[in-house]
């Protein structure tokens, strides 16, 4: 296995530089993640109109995994329909854990790279967190934890 | 990377490592193409083949139910408990062997301490007192048994050091807590707790202490009459010991006044439907088949370990700790965790811009075992304002080369992610 596979460059880039790392003042929904295992904790903010994210932004500590994959989920995100975000969520899932023979890799750009990932079950969860925070989010709960 | 050269032979150790790295099979392996150096010792120490051999040997041999045949089997298995037994209460110096309790570990028997000598004795408003160094395990039985009785659960805090804030601990001992319950040695940063004079104040104060030696058996020779304690409790497998056994001790007239916490086979003497009488103790506390295997197991592991010797282990593993310390703070953006002056050999530390789970895995593709996370110990971590650290554990048959290894590994995954 090569560890370039799991910290691929996009990774990395994100790690050290996440995009939309911020809070955001009178979102329309907020929930907290928190995945038990790696102590990894983040706030995710959105505003939601009329169906549409028009804004996402993140915050909290956690393992590059986590860190990269919250950062890419909010740039995918700006500016998408609610809706999408639910079907990238199934599309992540089954990238991570081994079941994205049907994915269309191409179509999920930049989140790719997370696909190394599923070499280290171990560290699935690390990349799911801020799906499933932001699912909650979008459910209107207000804490996702990755048990 | 190390500058000054100093020579790592391991002609150096007192210990002859080459034959005693052969007792261990399972040392001599590769994993990710990269020769094993296990250095999470704290969470589980390897196994000896003379503990793989006595247990196989058990089961090959011996196996029968204990304390009830008359066959010669059961004879033998029985036989070999008890003088496992006798081999454990000795090892930690026990003044009688039925002060020694077989358990399946220090959890467990924190919790039968909890529960069968505690809870009768706690009432709304009492205290109990542990430490923010404390396990898991040594936190939530008390707190249980807090919440079933109304008690108040009180912390002693700790320095920057990581070492027990002396005054703080006078100032909580002498508010009379009903037990003190606190590590011998910290898993998360290696402090060793000065116990005994610890033990000295809180009896001073009429306070009964419990200590936690998960972490003290594996380095050190302990010694309960010295230490002055009232309860001790430890784990069989981080000692080189199988996993699911381990020990309480404690003094006779306390056990014998506790309830036992469990019913069954072997805790009775008579049993009729209105009521039983308890058998005496040790056998009051250990209801049901115990793990007769695992206690002949820890027996050979206690032999093993004398038969190298516990101050060539303890000075050996010193020599490893002060080598770890300085490699690791010459390693640019590592900052060493807990720095207390007396230390088994277990160093935490963080990364700058590696998180610590990274760092695992990191480490895991060059062959390197460490941990990371909060290691059972979320108070401390809570106190020193981390979310996670990566831990490397030592143990005697680790080599000064693994040290390296790690600190090489390090410069590699700062170099990867930071
Ligand atoms: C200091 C300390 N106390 C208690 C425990 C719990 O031991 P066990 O899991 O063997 O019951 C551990 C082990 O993780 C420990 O390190």
């Amino acid at each position: 296995m090569d560890l370039k596979d799991l910290y691929h460059e996009i990774i990395v880039d994100h790690n050290r530089r996440p995009r939309n790392f911020r809070r955001i003042e009178n979102p329309t929904r907020v929930s907290e993640g928190y995945n038990p295992l790696c102590g990894d904790k983040l706030k995710l903010y959105v505003v939601e109109k009329d169906g549409v994210i028009e804004d996402v932004a993140f915050e909290g500590s956690g393992c590059a995994i986590s860190m990269a994959s919250a950062s890419l989920l909010t740039e995918r995100l700006k500016g998408k329909p609610a809706e999408e975000a639910e079907t990238l969520f199934g599309q992540m899932h089954d990238l991570l854990t081994g079941k994205g023979e049907d994915i269309d890799t191409e179509a999920l750009g930049k989140l790719a790279a997370l696909e190394g990932v599923k070499a280290y079950p171990s560290r699935v969860k690390c990349a799911t967190l801020c799906w499933h925070t932001l699912h909650a989010a979008l459910q209107g709960e207000d804490l996702a934890t990755t048990e | 990377m190390s500058t000054a050269p100093e020579k790592l032979s391991e002609s150096d150790s007192p210990l002859d490592l080459s034959a005693i790295r052969a007792d261990f099979p399972i040392l001599d392996q590769t994993v990710q193409d990269k020769a094993l150096c296990y250095l999470d010792n704290a969470a589980t120490a390897q196994k000896p083949r003379q503990v793989i051999d006595a247990v196989a040997e058990y089961y090959r041999r011996d196996n029968a139910n204990i304390h009830r045949g008359v066959h010669t089997l059961a004879e033998r298995a029985t036989a070999a408990y008890e003088s496992a037994r006798e081999r454990m209460a000795d090892f930690i110096n026990a003044s009688a062997t039925e002060e020694l309790i077989f358990l399946r570990g220090t959890t467990e028997a924190i919790n039968l301490v909890a529960q069968s000598w505690a809870r009768p004795r706690l009432e709304p408003g009492d205290e109990i007192l542990v430490t923010e160094l404390d396990h898991h395990s040594n936190i939530v039985p008390w707190q249980l048994v807090c919440e079933q009785t109304g008690a108040t659960l009180r912390a002693v805090e700790v320095n920057e050091r990581g070492e027990l804030d002396l005054e703080s601990f006078e100032a909580l001992i002498s508010r009379r807590p009903r037990l003190f319950a606190v590590g011998h040695v910290s898993n998360a940063l290696g402090t060793i707790n000065p116990v005994k004079h610890l033990v000295e104040r809180a009896h001073a104060f009429g306070v009964p202490v419990l200590v936690d030696g998960a972490q003290a058996t594996p380095h050190m020779a302990v010694d309960v009459q010295a230490l002055g304690c009232d309860f001790y409790a430890f784990s069989g497998h981080k000692m080189y010991g199988p996993t699911g056994i381990g020990a309480l001790w404690s003094r006779k007239e306390l056990l014998t006044e506790m309830p036992p916490c469990q019913g069954g086979g072997e805790m009775i003497k008579m049993v009729s439907i209105e009521r039983s009488v308890w058998n005496d103790v040790p056998h009051k506390f250990e209801a049901g088949t115990p793990n007769i295997a695992g206690a002949i197991g820890l027996a050979a592991a206690a032999d093993y370990m004398e038969s190298i010797g516990l101050d060539a282990i303890g000075d050996w593993e010193h020599r490893l700790l002060e080598h770890a310390t300085r490699r690791l703070s010459e390693t640019p953006g590592v900052t060493l965790i807990g720095t207390a002056e007396q230390k088994a050999a277990v160093v935490s530390f963080v990364v700058d811009g590696v998180h610590p789970h990274d760092l695992g895995t990191i480490l895991d593709s060059e062959g390197v075992a460490i941990r990371a996370g909060h290691h059972c110990a979320m108070p401390l971590m809570e106190k020193l304002g981390l979310p996670a650290t990566a831990r490397a554990s030592m143990a005697f048959y680790n080599t000064l080369e693994e040290i390296d290894t790690l600190a090489d590994a390090l410069v590699r995954a700062r170099e990867l992610l930071a």
